[in-house]
């Protein structure tokens, strides 16, 4: 399937606003991704939300992705729908571990309301801060918890148990399909 | 006729003996008191073996008793999380004795398919478990094939079950306490 050459409707009028804020764009289906610059981000959400010829009034969705090892490491991808114009939009915004705004976005929150608790969400396990957000403690996860368990370079294994756990007598050991000695398996991080 | 050849001091109406811990295990696993722990999609599991078509009373496990101080039997069916693992606790610790307790499902027995940062590796690890029942989701047989497991091990072992927790243990200790 080849592009359209012709710039499409939403990302056309986001560009003619704010020239240099889209960095990348496609679109697929019909439905258009744009992804934007970081201190663009909330000045085209803003757009997005109150221009008359785009009326995105139903945030659906905010996560993010790690890519560890690259730079920006983290994508916060929106989800974006128009219940009156009827189209959509993906938006997306890298989010760099680096430097003295490390890991930080504006919230979105004050724009749509639903952004609340799926920005909560993110910062519980991505650690993404949202600067302005009202209320941002984890959400999923207990207080005591240390670290964000969806970041690529959290191990696997590690649990952080709220309660004093039983011994374990033998556990099979799903990788080399034996029993293990328990000695060796109570070492290892459960 | 059977029974003529067999016991012929029945039928005439005379008595026979057994031991009280007997009658005691048999009269406990026939009216078992549940306390239905409901975390996830085995929890409908056990909804559908409780209600009419499968019909969990007719093994005497009838009502579901939302108190644990008025629950035999502790049914975790479902994940249990390492948020959630205190909670199941503390209402193990407020049952009284004696009282069981099932894992249902495999996420309760062992984590099922989740080792992640999140969930407890098997309710063992936890509290003390008396029957796994297998399955995800369990079919409403193998959970009533449980709870005759169940009843088995109550009619054998008496009140103190796999766990080896004993309740006159636990009331010396109380009367300890309170000298
Ligand atoms: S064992 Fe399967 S059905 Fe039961 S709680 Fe776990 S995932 Fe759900």
């Amino acid at each position: 399937m080849t592009a359209p050459a012709e710039t499409p409707p939403i990302t056309a009028r986001v560009e003619e606003k704010f020239p240099g804020a889209v960095t990348a764009s496609h679109q697929q289906f019909g439905d258009e991704t744009i992804t934007v610059a970081k201190d663009q981000y909330l000045a085209v959400m803003t757009l997005l939300r109150n221009d008359p010829t785009l009326k995105f009034n139903l945030m659906v969705d905010l996560s993010a992705v790690d890519f560890l090892g690259q730079s920006p490491r983290f994508q916060v991808v929106v989800h974006l729908k128009s219940l009156s114009l009827g189209h959509r939009l993906r938006v997306k915004v890298g989010v760099g571990e680096d430097g003295p705004e490390a890991c930080t976005l504006p919230t979105i929150s004050k724009l749509w309301v639903a952004a609340d608790w799926y920005e909560r969400e993110c910062f519980d396990m991505y650690g993404i801060r949202f600067q302005g957000h009202p209320n941002l403690k984890r959400l999923l996860l207990y207080e005591s918890f240390v670290g964000h368990p969806l970041r690529k370079d959290y191990d696997i294994h590690l649990q952080q148990p709220r309660v004093e756990l039983r011994p374990v007598r033998e556990r099979y050991d799903y990788q080399n399909r034996n029993l293990t000695d328990p000695s060796e398996t109570e070492r290892r991080p459960l | 006729m059977g029974v003529k050849t067999k016991a012929p001091a029945i039928e005439q109406g005379a008595f026979f003996t057994t031991r009280l811990d007997a009658v005691l295990n048999w009269a406990r696993k026939y009216s078992l008191f549940q306390y239905p722990f409901a975390t996830a999609c085995c929890g409908m599991e056990f909804m559908a073996t409780a209600a009419s078509h499968y019909d969990q009373a007719r093994f005497g496990a009838e009502i579901p008793r939302f108190s644990p101080r008025q629950s035999d039997v502790l049914w975790v069916a479902g994940t249990i999380n390492h948020k959630m693992a205190p909670i199941v606790k503390r209402v193990h610790e407020q049952m009284a004795h004696p009282k069981w307790v099932i894992a249902f499902g495999a996420c309760a027995s062992s984590g099922g398919f989740y080792q992640n940062y999140a969930v407890v590796q098997g309710l063992d690890r936890v509290i003390p478990v008396d029957v796994y029942i297998g399955g995800c989701p369990p079919r409403p047989e193998a959970v009533l094939d449980g709870l005759i497991a169940l009843q088995d091990l109550i009619q054998t072992r008496g009140p103190t079950g796999h766990t080896g927790i004993n309740p006159r243990q636990t009331k010396e200790v109380l009367l300890l306490s309170r000298q």
